[in-house]
């Protein structure tokens, strides 16, 4: 069984936002991109899976253009087996099932027996791809894993539910995991990772490619049309209370019921 | 093209949550626009004589077996899928909760439709619903239109003001749910039930956060958790309380943790990052207590205190007893 990762390159977290204008979005000419935190759980798992023996090859797979290899390259360094590129001028403007199209089409050509990937990528904030890709794929999906054990035609997942709950699943492979912090702790790659990442092979592929309509991906197959980008509204200018402990602690209480009226 | 709004309400036990009510006062107030009627989805509740009192005209009931106070995925997509189907509606509306990230995408794809994920707010522009939504950690912001067919949106708990209660009677529908293949591919093994009974964090009204200078889990129970319990809050801490073994990774506020929207959130010892700002800035009222005057969340919080929070916090503590009792 092959382990096929799918990760995404965002800006970096602690990035400062600029929008260029409403329409267009964001600016993202000058953004330090890094491999999108959730998938970093996703490729760690790929790897510890390969080491069990519990699977052949670790597959990387993107959607982005040339400068995204960069970051795949680190996925290789780490130990993946080699990657595949996805890129299209088609591909533009994909919402989130047309990403999950283009991402089913390509683990497809693959005997792929289950994808890792983070819950969500952290640009978007959708967390939709994941589970859009088992349904295109008509394969069982799990998201949120913070705990995974292979169980040889299943994998055993636990993850959490709401108001301190956590839920134990059973999913049948093939399967789509939505990986969640503290699933693992991921590895850094060797300098002998790193220089063996050099030589391993990175294929591109398009829509023709794919086999892929294009009238179903892109900004011709997307649902949603996204405008009106703007930073978010200024909060009012608060105040610091002066004064001795006990005289701003009842300043504040005072201030939290008569003013905010939040108590 | 489909007509008036679904709302999927979800409950614990039986009870409905606040998010429930809170999206068919929204819908309400949507459809007086839009046109069309409000009609719900509760899914394994045996009851849905409340959902009229909200503004339901019709509650679809569907019995997917027993979920153990979890959810399972096959018999909720079936679910969604059959009572999307009955109801013909325009807009789908949910809470962006774990159960309905789960299993809607799965729908919208299934279905072939329009899903926008975690709306902060929504309007009726040009006889159709905009969903306004948080990307970059909320560092920016965003109008999703549907291009066609329906809409499923989430919504962000705590967005909209509850409804008040008025009285109405719904028409009650049972689905009866068809088995599908996803029943046998995901399996609910198990729930393990929550330690505690506060509030789910993404929920909750209040929250009081402790940031890594509480330097001992037993500093984060003694003044957090004793603080919050004061307060009737959700105790919250940041990423570098939790990687210090202060609080479970479930406590964590921030990017790579959960983003919250209450009313009321106390920072106490945050710095206030950008990576924590992004869990909590749409906190209607913030207060900071840092020793540090340059911690960038006073530049965000409404009250600020540059104190010791291990003095201010007893103290703090003690006066809302006093005050909430």
């Amino acid at each position: 069984m092959k382990i096929g990762v799918c990760v995404k390159q965002v800006p970096a977290t602690d990035s400062r936002i600029q929008i260029q204008n409403a329409e267009a979005g964001v600016n993202t000419a000058d953004v330090k991109w890094e491999i999108n935190p959730y998938d970093e759980f996703a490729i760690e798992l790929a790897l510890q899976m390969k080491e069990a023996g519990q699977g052949t090859e670790v597959v990387v797979f993107t959607i982005g253009d040339k400068g995204a290899e960069a970051k795949v390259r680190e996925a290789l360094a780490r130990g993946a087996d080699r990657a595949v590129r996805l890129e299209d001028a088609a591909f533009d403007g994909s919402d989130s099932l047309g990403t999950a199209r283009i991402l089913a089409a390509a683990v497809q050509k693959e005997e792929i027996g289950i994808v890792l990937t983070g819950k969500q990528a952290v640009d978007n904030d959708n967390g939709m791809v994941p589970a859009m890709m088992a349904e295109v794929l008509g394969w069982a999906h799990v998201q949120s894993v913070d705990q995974f054990e292979f169980a040889g035609d299943s994998v055993n997942c636990r993850r959490p539910a709401g108001g301190g709950k956590t839920m134990h699943l059973r999913a049948k492979l093939p399967a789509v995991i939505g990986c969640e912090k503290g699933l693992n702790v991921p590895r850094y790659a060797s300098l002998k990772g790193i220089m063996m990442a050099k030589r391993k092979k990175i294929e591109v592929l398009d829509a023709a490619g794919l086999g892929l309509d294009p009238a179903t991906v892109g900004a011709a197959g997307s649902s949603v049309s996204v405008g009106g980008w703007s930073l978010p509204p200024a909060r009012p200018s608060g105040r610091i209370l002066e004064g001795s402990t006990a005289e701003v602690v009842d300043e504040l209480v005072g201030l939290l019921r008569n003013e905010a009226k939040v108590i | 093209m489909g007509n008036g709004i679904l709302v999927i309400c979800e409950h614990d036990g039986g009870v409905f949550k606040r998010t429930a009510y809170e999206l068919l006062g929204k819908a309400g107030g949507l459809t007086s626009e839009l046109g069309g009627s409000v009609s719900a989805l509760a899914i394994g509740a045996s009851n849905g004589d409340a959902l009229g009192n909200y503004g339901a005209a019709k509650v679809y009931l569907a019995d997917v077996g027993d979920d153990r106070g979890g959810w399972m995925t096959g018999g909720f997509v079936r679910a969604v899928e059959m009572a999307v189907k009955a109801a013909d509606p325009a807009v789908v509306l949910a809470a962006a909760s774990p159960a309905m990230r789960d299993v809607l995408p799965r729908v919208a794809a299934r279905l072939n439709v329009a899903m926008v994920q975690e709306c902060t707010d929504l309007n009726v522009v040009n006889g159709g619903v905009v969903g306004r939504r948080p990307s970059y950690a909320g560092k920016a912001f965003c109008d999703v239109q549907v291009n066609s067919g329906v809409g499923i949106f989430t919504v962000r708990p705590n967005s909209f003001e509850g409804p008040a209660e008025g009285s109405g009677s719904a028409q009650i529908e049972n689905l009866v749910v068809e088995p599908d293949a996803l029943c046998e591919q995901v399996v609910l093994e198990k729930v393990e039930a929550a330690e505690s009974t506060v509030a789910d964090l993404t929920e909750a009204d209040r929250i009081v956060s402790g940031g890594r200078s509480v330097t001992s889990q037993e500093g984060y129970d003694t003044l957090i958790r004793t603080l919050a319990a004061a307060l009737g809050a959700t105790p919250g801490a940041s990423r570098a309380a939790v990687d210090a073994g202060y609080a479970g990774h479930d406590h964590q506020v921030g990017q790579t943790g959960k983003v919250v929207n209450p009313s009321l959130y106390i920072a106490c010892g945050i710095s206030g990052a950008i990576q924590h700002l992004a869990g909590m800035r749409t906190s209607r009222i913030i207060v900071a207590i840092n020793t540090d005057p340059e911690a960038p969340i006073f530049q965000h919080a409404t009250y600020g205190i540059v104190q010791d929070m291990f003095e201010v916090v007893p103290v703090l503590t003690q006066k809302l007893r006093e005050a909430l009792s």
